[in-house]
């Protein structure tokens, strides 16, 4: 006779599991990865592959050396990478990139506890980071097929920060930027994959975008200038990408539509009024850090749960 | 208001196999806790010949009911049996004589209104036989003058995979059921009778359907499929919308529910007297070779039962009851109980290893009472009590759910039960 199996109900589980999830966010980025190699050129390939590589290689060491079990088997090092990278303008040296894995990695994501226990999104933050430490190298952005076109064309402004563009160059991603925020078309295809696959609720991408696009429309009264809004900047990745981590945003529906609106209202108020021009990655980390507030002030009501008022009533 | 439900595989693939009545087993194990409540003590000693259909082991507790001999022989010991629920449970074994003697007091009792009916199901034996065994005396002996129940809801959903022994009842004694609803609504007076069947079951709709035509009293509710359906409050809601409070029981929205095949029982009991000694069982799994409905007699053992549907492998997993609430057995000679609606026997069963919560949410959304597994995994691996009683952790049903969605593999329904348990433990401490 063979060993019978004891084990808790249920006996069967779903076919979904952590690895697939965040397979399926890669696949979901891959649109944004071929965009920004066709507009920044094999130098964006770079940076992404040793992003990834370097994420990967610092969650091994980290758990290596904290003793844990060895978690690069679920991928989600690769998706922080993959993310990193899209928030880094094309030129960085890669030695600042990987310091942005290391501070993603290893401070943001192991310090706290692994996948899953970080309170801020890791990509979000070492972004910040690099942007802090090194301003001028994360704030010098390419000049879209600027390969081809010499020395001259390296440097260029976003148009956030002043410089000029079409709707559709925008929309095409065909304007000055870091390597994966370009191409808005890129990223929404990639986003309207993850809603089918059902991997993101879109509640939080149409709220975030939403609201810039309401408080633009509203402030310039301009439809071309709120469209350009919500084209501009790293707001599609942001939004679709980064406000959509599970680990660091709200778990129920309201929490994500609070977190959504929180993003964009955070993001106009710094573009309008703050000094740096482009606030989508602190709106993402302040509401990051609003997360637990939500959650606890979002619990769903429960099915039949009794009125708490008359529970401590009955108490006394 | 929204209750969460998922999508499952159905896997019923027993749907079509006509039921087989299985010949009686030379020898039968038949536990005192056959039901939800009070353990009943053994009437018979040692060396007592019993026949079918006598009582066996009886209670003096509100919440239980006999349990009678399901064949005719001699008791020839007493022995502990582990049952699935983790205790050892006193079970009597009798050795079959082969002469299938019927007992003397089988006979169709004489019923004289709503205490002789309640009177007779309790001498039944009757339980819930949908699988969690709420003694149904319990369940219809309610105070008429406190609560009158106006809704009859018979549970047809069977929302589980694999099990198909209610779907069964409504192909093979539609009739039987309808006759059992009756006579609740007749003894206990009560107006009107919902029978709820998931539309994944159109035959069985169909036929109640027809069943029904001249009984206008008597509706058939389609569900659409999905889990958990066939929950006591969930079904409550999808066919009458609504809401059992926390710490009531469905009567205090004026519904009764009651499993189709406990029904079918009933109508059988009165019109002949013999008590619950049999019952109708699904047999399959990935090794079952050919999945199968047989009726058997309670204490038969599931090893002798599951031949009948010849395994192709021996298993490594046999669930006693669906996969999502089912129990393991420990072993495979366990004997039927009166609450096992299905044997599911598995080989080469996944193992899954708990990773990381990912906070995906999805145990969020898969919860058809609205809790939050994920954070009351959190309060319970803190042994925080007053957290997971905010959380309302004591409304969990436990249908899985939220583990089956998890693509972590956590067993966050095994850690409800759990909070549950260390809740009240805090509760009576008074903390």
């Amino acid at each position: 006779m063979s060993k019978l199996i004891i084990e808790p109900s249920p006996h069967i589980r779903s076919a979904v599991t952590t690895q697939k999830i965040m397979l399926t966010v890669i696949i979901a980025l891959l649109p944004a990865l071929v965009a920004s190699v066709v507009i920044f050129g094999l130098r964006a390939l770079i940076m992404t592959v040793v992003c990834c590589a370097c994420c990967v290689l610092f969650e091994w060491l980290t758990r290596k050396i904290m003793k844990r079990e060895n978690t690069v088997g679920d991928l989600s090092a690769i998706v922080t990478g993959m993310l990193l990278s899209f928030n880094l303008p094309v030129t960085l040296p890669l030695y600042m990139a990987v310091i942005g894995c290391f501070v993603a990695i290893v401070i943001v994501k192991q310090f706290f506890g692994g996948l899953g226990k970080n309170f801020a999104n890791p990509a979000i933050t070492a972004r910040i980071v690099l942007m802090l430490s090194f301003t001028s190298y994360m704030t010098s952005w390419a000049e879209p097929f600027y390969y081809n076109k010499g020395a001259e064309a390296l440097t260029s402004s976003t148009p956030l920060a002043g410089g000029e563009a079409g709707l559709l160059d925008m929309f095409l991603g065909n304007t000055g930027g870091c390597l994966g925020e370009t191409c808005a078309l890129a990223l929404i295809i990639g986003g309207i994959f993850l809603v089918i696959t059902k991997v993101i609720s879109p509640a939080t991408p149409l709220c975030f975008i939403g609201t810039v696009f309401l408080l633009s429309l509203v402030s310039t009264g301009d439809i071309t200038q709120a469209t350009a809004a919500i084209l501009s900047g790293g707001l599609m990745l942001g939004a679709i990408f980064m406000a959509t981590d599970y680990a660091t945003t709200p778990l129920t529906l309201p929490g994500k539509l609070i977190f959504g609106i929180g993003c964009g209202l955070i993001t106009m108020l710094i573009r309008s009024f703050g000094t740096m021009p482009e606030g989508v990655s602190y709106s993402i980390l302040l509401m990051n850090i609003l997360t637990p507030i939500i959650d606890r002030f979002t619990v769903p009501k429960a099915f039949g749960a009794a009125d708490k008022k008359r529970r401590v009533q009955d108490d006394k | 208001m929204i209750v969460h439900k998922i999508h499952l595989p159905h896997s019923k693939n027993s749907a079509e196999s006509e039921t087989v009545t299985l010949p009686l087993p030379s020898r039968a194990v038949i536990s005192t806790a056959q039901h939800l409540g009070a353990v009943c003590t053994p009437t018979v000693k040692v060396g007592d010949k019993v026949k079918i259909g006598d009582v066996i082991a009886d209670s003096t507790a509100v919440m239980s009911a006999p349990v009678h001999s399901g064949i005719s022989g001699t008791v020839v010991a007493f022995t502990d049996v582990l049952h699935i629920s983790g205790r050892n449970m006193p079970s009597i074994v009798i050795e079959n004589d082969g002469k299938n003697e019927v007992s003397e007091s089988v006979q169709p009792p004489v019923i004289n209104g709503r205490e002789d009916f309640l009177a007779a199901v309790r001498r039944s034996g009757s339980i819930g036989l949908g699988g969690a065994g709420f003694p149904t005396s319990m369940k219809l002996g309610f105070d008429p003058k406190e609560k009158h129940p106006d809704k009859l809801i018979i549970n047809g959903a069977e929302c589980e995979p694999y099990i198909t022994s209610d779907y069964r009842c409504f192909i093979e004694e539609g009739e039987k059921v309808l006759d059992g609803a009756e006579l609740i609504m007749k003894y206990l007076d009560i107006a009107d009778c919902i029978i709820g069947i998931e539309d994944n079951k159109p035959k069985a709709i169909a036929k109640m359907k027809a069943l029904c035509a001249d009984r206008p009293n008597i509706t058939v509710f389609p569900l659409k499929s999905s889990y958990p359906q066939g929950a006591e409050k969930t079904l409550i809601y999808s066919t009458t919308g609504r809401v059992v409070k926390e710490g009531t029981l469905p009567l205090s929205c004026g519904c009764i529910v009651i499993n189709s095949s406990t029904c079918a029982f009933i109508s059988d009991y009165i019109k002949t007297g013999m008590p619950l000694v049999t019952r109708r069982i699904t047999v399959d799994g990935n090794i079952v070779k050919k999945p199968s409905n047989f009726i058997a007699a309670v204490g038969m053992s599931i090893g002798e039962i599951v031949k009948y549907a010849e395994l192709t492998e021996e298993p490594d997993r046999i669930i006693l009851g669906g996969p999502m609430m089912g129990a393991c057995a420990f072993d495979p000679d366990y004997p039927l109980s009166k609450t096992n609606n299905a044997v599911l026997l598995f080989g080469h069963s996944p193992i899954y290893h708990p990773t990381a919560c990912i906070r995906c949410g999805k145990c969020v959304r898969a919860c058809s009472m609205g809790l939050m597994p994920t954070a009351l995994e959190t309060a319970f691996d803190m042994r925080d009590a007053k957290k997971l009683a905010d959380l309302n952790v004591n409304l969990c049903v436990n249908c899985g759910a939220c583990s089956y969605v998890c693509p972590a593999k956590r067993n966050l329904a095994e850690k409800n039960q759990l909070a549950k348990a260390f809740l009240r433990e805090q509760t009576n401490k008074g903390v």
